[in-house]
């Protein structure tokens, strides 16, 4: 029997390279797979492993979490409502376990050489220790291998965060391009992390800490970080970054001290959140999820990143020679930010029409600040002004094109 | 989960159907399937006077993760459907069996419910699914 209330066909994926695998949310017994959105960036594990578990694996299920395979690991989609968890975020402070992220330290004497080469963006903007940079990973032909932040740590250190679902990739890129430089490659599994996030996080997490730490904290940037020793919570590295357009902090943490640390938050009065939650507060912020708004076939003028690269004079980086030309003539395509005033939800994968040929919906969701469906397309370079549609089950809805990010401080663009 | 009530026979797509006393039938999906779902965000749904068969998709429910067909527990022909649903499709997370029904619809061969799962069939192919 064909499944009833079942998801509609995946709309035809007209993107290039891998393809983006949609981990099923499974109904019992499979007879309803409902498609999930957020697990586009989801490759297939090619070791037949098993699922990965963080440390705080019972600590989400008894807060009633739903948990869903992401990337190889068992984690929470949502404890109860998404749309509820988002708001919380946006309008107070709510915390997600990231620990499930790959967290690589780089040392030797060759460090800085080799980030030179490594990344698109320029290490050489971080003039303290203790600053961060957003950078892409290319390869030879200019295509995105993985986004990432990077942090100095102080001398030779540097602290990689990179995604859960491109880790082995990841790995043994970074393994080969460090052959020819005098760079030690550590992971660090070890280590948990979570992300607090919201207009009242960093408060939150500020009494967590003694007064010294406190007052180190307090007064980091944003996109830095701070080494604390000895907190009760162990060695922590806390950094003010996120992928939710809020304030608040990203905490690295000793996985003996992680549930610790989430029980303290939780007693703080902040409240869990899941990565159905993370997936729209990072789209509201107009920020990119590697695998669904780009990937190795995708440079990053195509994939509105084109503020992450830098192209510093006599810098020989992987993929510079296409990102010359591409700064030079153009790039073919170009990544847009849309809003649908109708009713319905944008999805991955439906096709757009523009005056200059078709495109393709890449991140798409009901937006919970806005009240309506927000996306970004990938479509043919030139002007849209003269407006975009979408196919939805056959039918044309005309979408707004729109600067990103959607939503800023809480409040719609 | 709530408790399924009584009245109710289910599709194994997790639809359900009430005869009600005028013999007309109300449609919903279950509990459950909300619960998967997640947060509701937009219904469509037949029109008044539309035309259904048992079996085939006839509305659409979305949730901010997926959009997903809702098939006809019976043919026949749809005698009202639930608006209130345009501005409050929440209300289907929140009262699935009741203010949160879809549509309802004169049957045209009512033999075809008998086809359905009675409650406590549907709770048990629930639990063996969770197996």
């Amino acid at each position: 029997m064909p499944a009833k209330l079942s998801p509609r066909p995946p709309e035809k994926h007209r993107g290039h390279g891998p393809l983006l695998h949609r981990v099923s949310v499974r109904w019992p017994g499979g007879r309803i797979a409902a498609e999930a959105i957020w697990d586009n960036r989801v490759f297939p594990r090619t070791d037949g492993a098993m699922t990965r578990k963080t440390i705080l694996n019972d600590s989400h299920r008894a807060l009633g979490a739903k948990m869903v395979d992401f990337g190889g690991w068992d984690m929470p989609i949502h404890y109860g409502s998404q749309i509820e968890e988002h708001h919380q975020v946006r309008r107070d402070a709510g915390m997600f376990d990231v620990s499930h992220m790959t967290v690589v330290d780089l040392g030797g004497g060759e460090v800085r050489p080799f980030l030179r080469r490594l990344l698109a963006n320029s290490i050489d903007k971080l003039k303290a220790p203790g600053k961060a940079l957003y950078a892409c990973m290319l390869n030879d032909a200019g295509g995105v291998i993985d986004d990432l932040i990077v942090y100095w740590r102080g001398d030779d250190r540097y602290r990689l965060v990179v995604n859960a679902s491109t880790r082995d990739k990841d790995m043994a890129w970074i393994g080969t391009q460090a052959a020819s430089f005098d760079v030690q490659v550590e992971e660090r599994p070890e280590l948990s992390m979570i992300a607090v996030q919201g207009p009242a996080a960093r408060e939150r997490v500020l009494g967590l800490l003694d007064e010294d730490d406190a007052a180190i904290t307090g007064k980091l940037g944003k996109f830095a970080a701070a080494e604390l020793a000895g907190t009760r919570f162990g060695d922590l590295f806390i950094a003010r970054t996120g992928y939710t357009g809020e304030d608040g902090f990203e905490v690295v943490v000793p996985e003996a001290h992680a549930i610790a640390l989430w029980d303290a938050l939780l007693a703080a009065g902040v409240k869990p959140a899941g990565l159905g939650a993370r997936d729209t507060l990072r789209l509201e912020a107009g920020m990119n999820l590697y695998g669904q708004d780009m990937d190795e076939t995708v440079s990053p003028y195509e994939a509105a990143l084109g503020w992450t690269v830098s192209l510093d004079e006599g810098r020989a980086f992987n993929g510079r020679d296409l990102l010359e030309g591409q700064k030079r003539d153009g790039a073919p395509r170009q990544m847009i930010g849309l809003v649908m005033d109708e009713k319905g939800v944008l999805r991955h994968g439906q096709k757009v029409l523009t005056g200059n040929g078709e495109g393709e919906i890449l991140s798409g969701t009901f937006s919970p600040t806005l009240g309506k469906a927000i996306a970004f397309a990938r479509v043919p370079a030139g002007d849209v002004a003269d407006g975009v549609r979408v196919d939805i089950r056959g039918r044309e809805v005309p979408l707004r094109v729109v600067k990103f990010p959607f939503v800023r401080d809480g409040k719609p663009q | 989960m709530s408790e399924i009530p009584g009245d109710l026979k289910f599709m194994k797509s997790h639809e359900w159907a009430r005869v009600e006393g005028d013999g007309k039938v109300t449609i919903g999906i279950s509990d459950h399937a909300q619960g998967l779902l997640g947060d509701l965000v937009y219904v469509e749904l037949p029109a008044v006077g539309d035309s259904i068969e048992a079996g085939t998709s006839c509305a659409v429910v979305e949730s901010v993760k997926a959009a997903s067909d809702v098939y006809a527990p019976v043919s026949g022909t749809v005698t009202a459907v639930n608006t209130a649903l345009a501005d409050k499709p929440e209300t289907i997370n929140e009262d699935a069996y009741g203010e949160g029904w879809l549509y309802v619809v004169e049957a045209s061969e009512p033999d075809q419910l008998n086809d359905l799962l009675a409650p406590d069939d549907y709770a048990e192919l629930l639990e063996e699914d969770d197996h």
